[in-house]
């Protein structure tokens, strides 16, 4: 049971020990010195030469044995899709023309990069990936920032007992998203809203102007409890000694929680948000929920509703090979937001 | 046979020296428990100042009502009627219809509203165990063993990690619908099986709490490999494995693409699609609704409390990651 702490508790341990590169050189360091003698007793064996198992072959097996049944499950469901897109991106249903009423059979054919060029020239699709980019921008801060400030407050001995803190700024991850999100729909609806006899009159949380910022106090709601979780555990691994120091240097509280913590949980506040840049971009349940109440959304609110419609064939061209471009597209633009952020961060800290 | 007792005994025995006994793992839960809801007393030179409380009390009292209003308002609205949802006030209880709600819920999802819940109870658990297992043997053989491509493996996982998940959704419906499998509940359960997060957390603590010496010992005996696995290893990682469990089994029920994409008939509709299938019928009884998105969401609260001290072991490892 001790390990279920090991991994919070033990700030001793430099982090960058359980990083998943250091976790290799250190086996490796570890099981060289065992590899080398036995490996060079096997070159310099004159006698019956394949007599010794040696371990680096055993070791393979074994490893190999553990590893294959995640890594067959692993094909299926990350690489053949992603193979699978590929290859259906560059394809297209294309009528063959000899039909009773000129359309006849279809038959896949290979289109090149048709299907890019129709995904890149839809304005739909940028005019979406617009909306998310602009939701990103004001949601991902005001979160990340929410989710320190009060993983800094219950980590201050302001409460005695943060537990049912902690517990209700979690609850909301507890519910699913699509639920949540009928639930604000409600929450938002003139009719039965609870919250909008209070509000001045003419609030509308749904009108083409506040609708993204209605989803954003949604995704909010839902994961700032669970970001700050993540600080929590970073801050809970800072060594106290360093705050009392610094307090006897004359810090103030402020100064610590602003000069001292904050600083040593950026790693935190790293991954934090690369997490929720990749959330935001695959926006899709949101959007699905507030636009079955507000048609003037359409189908394309979102570029993942766009490719979901796309796919369903609600959407004019449609199937899979726009589909997949459109999968293919979006990963391009998630993955370059998440590498030039990565490296802004890192640049500043260097 | 006795030999193997003998190994089992020694081996036991050994586990234990590194982890404690079961019986000293419930007492250290217990005390860590006490520790957890005791009254963290800080250092004297820590403690806030009684402005500094006050605000900080304020601030904290205020993000509550934010996360707390909107559940409580979803206990009240699923007591109440179209009616009263729109004429009463919100957050206190009116007239209760819980039953009349529970009833049109029953008929609206033509009976069919626990089968749902089963639907999701049956994809959340199977995939997080299938899932898990797997995870923890792939996090174990990259943790102590070497073999050729494991760079590239992990390299490969860690990739998986960021790969925004929803962007498979539509490839995977591709794949899965040539092979036949839409609309089978392996449809769901193969994908959400598939956790690249668990294999992380699965090798951080294979790293940190499989001690080499150990499995050595067991070796020498002449225990088979699978057999330290699954008598000694499997214990030392079993925290872990609940980690993981609670990771892949929330995820699999929260999963709403995945469903809408891959199931098209009722009966194996999970309950967030069954649910959004009932609130986009014409002009639904809300508070109906309501109810169902309560009863959909209380197997997972429940977890969240009982389990909790798990959710922050997966997220600090995973927060130092960074």
């Amino acid at each position: 049971m001790s390990t279920t702490d090991s991994p919070s508790t033990a700030p001793g341990g430099d982090p960058q020990d359980r990083s998943p590169g250091a976790a290799i050189a250190q086996h490796s360091a570890s099981a060289d010195p065992d590899h080398a003698p036995s490996a060079a007793a096997a070159a310099l064996a004159t006698g019956p030469g394949k007599r010794v198992p040696s371990k680096r072959r055993r070791d393979a097996f074994t490893g190999w044995a553990f590893m294959a049944p995640f890594a067959v499950l692993f094909a299926v469901v990350f690489l053949v899709p992603i193979i699978v897109s590929i290859r259906e991106a560059f394809f297209g249903q294309v009528p063959t023309g000899g039909g009773l009423y000129g359309g006849g059979e279809t038959v896949e054919m290979f289109v090149g990069f048709a299907n890019f060029a129709t995904a890149i020239q839809n304005g739909a699709f940028w005019l979406g990936m617009g909306r998310v980019v602009l939701y990103a921008a004001f949601q991902i801060p005001v979160m990340i920032i929410g989710a320190l400030a009060l993983a800094l407050l219950l980590d201050s001995f302001i409460v005695r007992r943060p537990g049912g803190f902690r517990l209700s700024f979690f609850l909301p991850y507890a519910i699913p998203g699509v639920i949540a999100a009928m639930m604000w729909l409600y929450l938002y609806t003139p009719e039965v809203s609870p919250f909008l006899p209070f509000l001045p009159e003419g609030t509308d949380f749904m009108s083409p102007s506040t609708v993204l910022a209605s989803m954003a106090n949604m995704t909010t709601w839902t994961y700032t409890g669970y970001n700050m979780l993540i600080f929590l555990a970073a801050l809970q691994a800072i060594p106290r000694e360093l705050y009392e120091a610094a307090r006897i240097d004359g810090a103030s509280g402020l100064q610590v929680a602003l000069r001292i913590k904050v600083p040593l949980v950026r790693g935190a506040a790293l991954l934090a948000v690369l997490l929720s840049i990749i959330g935001t971009i695959q926006l899709f349940n949101e959007p699905v929920i507030m636009a079955g109440a507000n048609s003037w959304m359409g189908k394309d609110f979102t570029p993942m509703m766009l490719t979901y419609n796309t796919m369903m064939g609600e959407i004019s061209p449609s199937g899979a090979g726009p589909a997949s471009a459109l999968s293919l597209l979006m990963a391009l633009i998630a993955g370059a937001l998440a590498v030039v952020y990565s490296f802004l961060q890192r640049g500043k800290g260097n | 046979m006795s030999t193997t007792k003998i190994n089992v005994t020694i081996t036991d025995q050994a586990a234990s020296a590194a982890s404690g006994s079961a019986r000293s793992d419930r007492a250290a839960a217990r005390a860590r428990r006490k520790a957890e809801n005791a009254p963290e007393i800080p250092p004297r030179a820590l403690a806030p100042t009684p402005f500094a409380r006050i605000a900080g009390i304020i601030a904290l009292s205020i993000a509550t009502l934010y996360f707390i209003v909107p559940v409580f308002w979803l206990v009240v609205a699923s007591t109440k009627n179209n009616q009263d949802l729109t004429s009463t006030f919100g957050f206190w209880f009116a007239n209760w219809n819980l039953d009349t709600n529970y009833a049109s819920l029953m008929s609206w999802t033509q009976g069919l509203f626990w089968r749902w819940v089963g639907n999701s109870v049956l994809y959340s658990t199977t995939a997080g165990v299938i899932g898990t297992l797997l995870a923890v043997m792939a996090g174990y053989a990259i943790a102590k063993f070497a073999f050729p491509g494991k760079k590239i493996m992990v390299g490969i996982i860690m990739g998986g990690l960021l790969l925004p998940v929803a962007l498979l959704t539509v490839p995977l419906y591709i794949e899965f619908h040539a092979l036949g499998l839409t609309n089978t509940l392996w449809a769901i359960i193969i994908p959400s099986a598939a956790s690249p997060f668990g294999v992380f957390l699965g090798m951080v603590y294979a790293q940190s709490s499989v001690p080499n010496e150990l499995i050595e010992a067991a070796r020498i005996d002449g225990a088979s490999e699978a057999r330290i696995f699954f008598t000694i290893v499997l214990r030392l990682l079993a925290p872990a494995m609940v980690t993981i469990f609670l990771f892949i089994f929330v995820a699999t029920w929260n999963n709403f693409l995945l469903p809408l994409m891959m199931i098209s008939s009722q009966e194996l509709k999970p309950v967030t699609l069954g649910l959004y299938g009932m609130m986009s019928y014409y002009s639904p009884d809300k508070g109906a609704v309501m109810l169902g998105a309560l009863l959909g969401v209380l197997p997972l609260i429940a977890l969240f409390f009982t389990l909790q001290r798990y959710w922050r072991s997966g997220l600090s490892a995973g927060a130092v990651k960074g």
